[in-house]
């Protein structure tokens, strides 16, 4: 059995450290899909609008959005507009306005296609009934677009929190990053920590994605 | 054009794993089923850049070696197996049941139940799910870089190092990234359109 280099976790404080560079991954990605639902909302209302201009606009947005990868919205805005614009950004919060910025169009579109899937008939039987329209998206749409929108939306969740392993790249010391320092601290004493501790980061990593994805899956087939 | 080729590849093999696995849910293969959910789960729930990491400096160190190249197409083909299993799968369970046991009382086997039948209505449903599954792994291969392969993102980081040209590099970089996704996004709706014309009266 050779050196899987597993106890170099438990050396000092690595562990807690891995944990907190998890923790930092973990805050980008909520705090950019806290933003981003709430913008995401707005621009699938924007989608479903009759107005040609916003449409195209949106339209237009997330295509870019969809073609770029995010690695390059990344290096764009950590490299790009600190140069041009010649503000200063922090990595954590360019990588922030990244997916927040990715996650939005993403979220419009599903916003926009649980809109569109709630057949006409309800907003016709809606207004039969006399409701406002107001209360026809209070009480009609609304529940029925939020019952599609959730599974779909935990899904883009885990997504998001995958992608902030990116991070990494623009200078965030997040869990690799960690991991890094961590192997290159003990490359004397256990050469053969890369990977024990890159294994140790994948199973935090599914551990931190699977329940969400679970929980989706287990929503989705309950609300059918 | 490294990141074409690698994506090319990957993806190859990703479809390769796709079918293979979705083939085994299909026939519920007794084992090996188990084995293709977990796979399904794991890699579903991980980012490639740590299954990259993963494989590029923690495998090498249990005495399995990898050069970057190998290890890139490895690591999509291993991320892409899984969402490509997902698609089909998704595309197969699509197709109603009554179209099976209609074909059965046709007195068709089972391999000809799959080939003439659930295939094609399947392919039907799944290419949507597929299309965006290519683009997503083409976008994925920019990750690349973190292993020191010389794709585009390497080289754009070259660049601005080497001249100090940022937003020149960095602009080329959105170019050539068009060039590669833009025509295979408009391919694959326009497949998309056409493929709907094959429908199965519904």
């Amino acid at each position: 059995m050779p050196d899987l280099g597993l106890n170099v976790l438990f050396k000092g404080k690595n562990l807690a450290r891995l944990l907190g560079g998890l923790g930092v991954a973990l805050k980008i990605s909520l705090l950019s899909v806290v933003i981003s639902i709430v913008l995401g909302i707005l621009v699938g209302l924007l989608m479903t609008w009759k107005n040609p201009i916003s449409r195209a606009l949106m339209r237009c947005y997330l295509e870019i959005v969809r073609i770029m990868p995010q690695m390059v919205l990344l290096f764009l805005v950590y490299f790009g507009t600190t140069r041009i614009f010649g503000w200063n950004l922090s990595g954590e919060a360019s990588a922030v306005i990244v997916f927040s910025f990715w996650g939005a169009a993403e979220m419009g579109d599903l916003v926009r296609g649980a809109l569109i899937s709630i057949p006409q008939h309800q907003y016709e039987s809606a207004a039969a009934l006399g409701l406002s329209g107001g209360q026809t998206y209070r009480y009609i749409v609304l529940p029925q677009t939020v019952r599609r929108l959730i599974p779909l939306s935990m899904n883009l969740i885990t997504r998001m929190i995958k992608t902030t392993s990116l991070v990494l790249m623009i200078g965030v010391v997040e869990v690799l990053k960690v991991s890094q320092q961590i192997i290159e601290a003990n490359r004397m004493s256990s050469p053969n920590a890369a990977f024990g501790v890159y294994l140790t980061v994948f199973a935090l990593y599914f551990f931190a994605c699977w329940p969400i994805s679970l929980l989706a899956g287990f929503l989705e087939k309950r609300w059918r | 054009m490294l990141t074409l080729q690698i994506g090319v590849l990957g993806i190859l093999a990703s479809i390769a794993i796709g079918i293979i696995c979705t083939m085994i849910q299909y026939f519920k293969v007794p084992i090996a089923r188990h084995v293709v959910s977990v796979y399904v789960e794991i890699s579903r729930n991980t980012p490639l850049l740590i299954q990259l990491f993963f494989i590029y400096y923690g495998l090498p160190k249990i005495g399995i070696r990898t050069n970057p190249y190998a290890c890139g197409v490895a690591g999509l083909a291993f991320l892409g197996g899984s969402y490509m299993t997902e698609a089909f799968r998704s595309g197969i369970e699509a197709v109603d049941r009554v179209q099976t046991e209609s074909a059965a009382s046709l007195g068709l086997s089972g391999l000809q139940i799959l080939r003439y039948v659930i295939f094609p209505q399947a392919l039907t449903i799944s290419f949507p799910a597929f299309m965006a599954n290519v683009i997503f792994l083409l976008k994925e291969t920019s990750v690349f870089s973190a292993i020191s392969l010389m794709d585009l993102m390497f080289t754009a980081k070259d660049l601005i190092g080497l001249y100090y040209q940022t937003t020149e590099s960095l602009f080329l970089l959105v170019v050539f990234y068009l060039l590669i996704l833009l025509p295979v996004s408009v391919l694959g709706s326009f497949i998309e359109r056409r493929m709907r014309y094959a429908g199965f009266g519904s």
